[in-house]
């Protein structure tokens, strides 16, 4: 098991020398009086996350850990380069499945796993999304096994969220230890709401005249996410609309203003497709704008991300990620994806359904860490359960060896200990290319030996630090 | 800025002001249970706060414990003051990126201290601290917006529930309280006791303004012409209308000259209240004199919604 401070011999890593010298003067006490103050923080600030299936508190706060995650430059800039490359060949892959289908005509990606899938929308068949560009906001999922080692363990190409938290993580890190933090040398990430606005900005609609009118969509203020969308929509200055603050007129978006109707030419996004206009999608959604995507296929407006995007992180798409960088790129993958068995081909079910006790099995379609399987902490029962669900849609599973997650030291009631953590950065695709904004969301499992990292499944979130070089 | 946003600052403010309203009028009630065997003050209390009828639908008599808890914590009374504080709040982080932190932590951090409470915070015996407490809560949410928006439309908007919310709420005051004190055929400085009528001033906190003032001692007449006339007296109609108009002109402003029914109504309650004469109010009705701007109220706030909100 790699541990990102501590090496084999327990001298802590060159990149983790400041934090260990830091907590090596910080009595346990002064860590709880200070985590203490963080929670303070948070509430005070409204920064809370809901968790559908629980009980309880329905405002609960995503804990969070005093001891900052760090990557020194090195490690970061090999990491930038993979993140670059892999959003710029999920965007081809979007613009080609979309559009003339090569990947699929040259046998690189079947068929019936495109157009066969829920996540793809035939309503995006031959529209031309202004700038070309499909996935925004792009959340690539990285773990980490050994010092050179990073894998990508999931793409997520639709409403990725958690970045509202890697940025207050920061503010409540520099107000708590503005000393310490002044000395480390790490570089900024308070830019990401501008660098977002632009890159949203850019992929106005052609027709738009003047500074391009962005507005923040949200479900509404019972959405777990629901802090952050108020955030962004803050922090880049612009209105945070829900369904009914919008309307369609004479093929263009307009939003309700105390001034009459306003024209709106980007709409960033933070619901699901499906419930984005009850005219083309689910029927029933109040949530959405009628006439919407009618507006969107006359190109006069940009929807961020683009509506289908999500066939491009489905995880049994996953697999062909680096066979579309190869394709649209011709280069070697960066960053390397987890070896993954296909539950749908049969010689890779065998095997996976022989060798349950080792793997995680995923949903192709879930995501926020419901509906997995961790062979090795699962039960018999539960796996023989779970081994009938696979059989029974063998194309809904891919199954995936369980990886040995770096570890932190996070701050738990035994004090300072070991705990996995992944890693969510934030990749912005605009008109004029893509930045990434240094660091990341660190997300930690809490409970000792846990691999899930979810907020809806406990986990916690640290701060990330991205030295300077 | 957003039709929408207008509105829940609209409410976040008329909820916050609300909840200020019913605290005094408890209050009031509570100071007077100690002098009167009857339950008149809290019956004058529910009907002021617009919550008798509720009250009466959940329960057959009229008791001070019982219209205490339905006034501060009844979860069924959406004018209770723990109620109001949550639909402030609701409406508050419905449009969280329109307030300034200080305004969010007014009314976030209190609805998290509100949490706290006990029920027997509400018990007569405590009661006292908990509504300075609620006030405290007003005052800081007031003091919040006051301070730190910037002068623009989300303060202008914030300003008219303010002040909707607050003539509503003296004219409904002062009409109930006028005829429970003031019986038909009883003329103006009868037999009803000096308490009773300063009950009026205290529900509104005007005790001390009403000497600063008049110099003399609780006349019903001067009572009637300092809620409703007087501008200088911060919960006056006068006031409270001087304050709706402004907001109105420095929103038409900022929309280039833009006006409708809301802004010829606003005009004339106003004008009607600068330029009145209490014995003209008394000779027309008192009774039937605040009733219509009651009424003309609720219109107004219709009016403002359908020009600003849809």
């Amino acid at each position: 098991m790699f541990d990102e401070m501590y090496g084999p011999d327990g001298a802590s890593r060159a990149p983790y020398a400041a934090i260990a010298r830091w907590l090596d003067g910080l009595p346990h006490e002064a860590l709880r009086v200070k985590a203490d103050e963080a929670e303070r923080l948070f509430r005070r600030i409204g920064i809370t996350f809901a968790v559908y299936t629980e009980g309880g508190d329905p405002e609960r706060l995503i804990p969070y850990d005093l001891i900052p995650r760090v990557l020194s430059a090195a490690e970061w800039r090999l990491i930038e380069r993979g993140l670059k490359q892999r959003t710029k060949a999920l965007n081809a892959f979007l613009a080609d499945v979309y559009g003339a289908g090569e990947i699929m005509a040259a046998g690189k990606v079947p068929e019936a796993l495109v157009l066969r899938n829920p996540g793809f929308e035939a309503v995006m068949q031959g529209l031309a999304v202004p700038g070309g560009v499909y996935t925004h906001v792009a959340g690539i999922d990285l773990v980490r096994t050994g010092p050179d080692d990073f894998y990508v363990l999931e793409d997520n190409c639709r409403t990725p969220s958690g970045v509202s938290y890697m940025l207050e993580n920061r503010v409540v890190m520099m107000r708590l230890f503005p000393d310490f933090f002044a000395r480390a040398g790490v570089e900024p990430i308070a830019r990401y709401p501008e660098m977002l606005l632009r890159s949203l900005q850019s992929v106005a609609p052609p027709r738009c005249e003047g500074e391009p009118t962005v507005v923040v969509l949200t479900p509404g203020q019972y959405n777990s996410a629901y802090y952050e969308h108020s955030f962004l929509a803050d922090e880049m200055g612009v209105d945070l609309v829900e369904g009914v603050d919008l309307v369609v007129q004479d093929g263009a978006v307009f939003k309700r203003t105390t001034q009459g109707l306003q024209r709106v030419d980007v709409i960033y996004r933070r619901i699901d497709d499906a419930f984005l206009d009850p005219q083309v999608f689910r029927a029933d959604s109040a949530l959405g704008v009628p006439g919407l995507i009618d507006a969107y296929k006359r190109g006069a407006v940009a929807i961020a991300n683009a509506v289908g995007a999500g066939i491009a992180d489905d995880k049994a798409v996953y697999v062909y990620v680096p066979e579309m960088i190869r394709f649209y790129l011709g280069e070697e993958p960066i960053l390397k994806n987890v070896p993954t068995w296909q539950c749908g081909k049969a010689d890779e079910r065998a095997y996976v359904l022989e060798h349950l006790a080792e793997l995680v099995v995923k949903e192709t379609r879930g995501s926020g860490g419901y509906g997995m399987l961790i062979g090795p902490q699962a039960t018999k029962a539960e796996r023989t359960a779970f081994a009938r669900k696979i059989k029974a849609d063998p194309d809904a599973y891919i199954a995936q060896p369980t990886l040995s997650l770096s570890t932190c030291p996070t701050f738990v009631d035994s004090g300072v200990a070991p705990r996995h953590v992944d890693l969510r950065p934030f990749v912005l695709s605009g008109a004029h290319g893509i930045d990434v904004v240094p660091g990341g969301l660190t997300r930690v499992a809490l409970r000792e030996g846990s691999l899930v990292v979810n907020s809806s499944q406990g986990g916690g979130t640290k701060d990330t630090w991205v030295l300077r070089g | 800025m957003l039709a929408r946003a207008a509105e829940s600052l609209f409410w976040l403010a008329r909820y916050m002001e609300r909840m200020d309203n019913v605290a005094r009028l408890v209050e009031a009630a509570q100071s007077m249970s100690g002098m009167s065997e009857t339950a008149d003050e809290w019956r004058s209390a529910l009907v002021a706060s617009g919550c008798d009828e509720g009250y009466f639908e959940k329960h057959d008599e009229l008791t001070q414990a019982q219209a205490l808890l339905y006034l501060t914590r009844d979860p069924d009374n959406p004018s209770a003051i723990l109620s109001c504080l949550d639909r402030a709040r609701t409406n508050a982080r419905a449009m969280r990126t329109a307030l300034t932190s200080d305004m969010w932590d007014a009314v976030n951090a209190s609805w998290l201290d509100a949490r706290r409470l006990t029920p027997d915070d509400f018990t007569p015996g405590r009661i006292g601290e908990t509504i300075d407490w609620v006030k405290t809560v007003g005052t800081r949410f007031y003091g919040a917006y006051a301070g730190t928006m910037l002068r623009n439309e989300i303060y202008w908007f914030t300003r008219l529930g303010t002040f909707i919310e607050r003539a509503d709420n003296t004219a409904r005051i002062l009409d109930v309280k006028y005829h429970l004190l003031l019986p038909r055929d009883e003329g103006v400085g009868g037999a009803v006791d000096y308490y009773q009528w300063t009950s009026i001033l205290r529900a509104v906190s005007a005790v001390r303004a009403y000497q600063a003032v008049y110099r003399t001692e609780v006349k019903p007449w001067n009572i009637a012409d300092l809620l409703i006339l007087r501008p200088e007296m911060p919960r006056s109609l006068r006031a409270c209308y001087d304050n709706i108009e402004e907001a109105l002109d420095q929103i038409t402003e900022t929309h280039g000259g833009r006006r409708g029914e809301c802004h010829r109504l606003a005009g004339s309650i106003a004008a009607g209240l600068r330029y009145g004469r209490i014995d003209d109010v008394f000779a027309r009705g008192l009774h039937e004199y605040l009733t219509e701007v009651i009424e003309r109220t609720a219109l107004l706030g219709l009016e403002l919604n359908a020009f600003y909100m849809r």
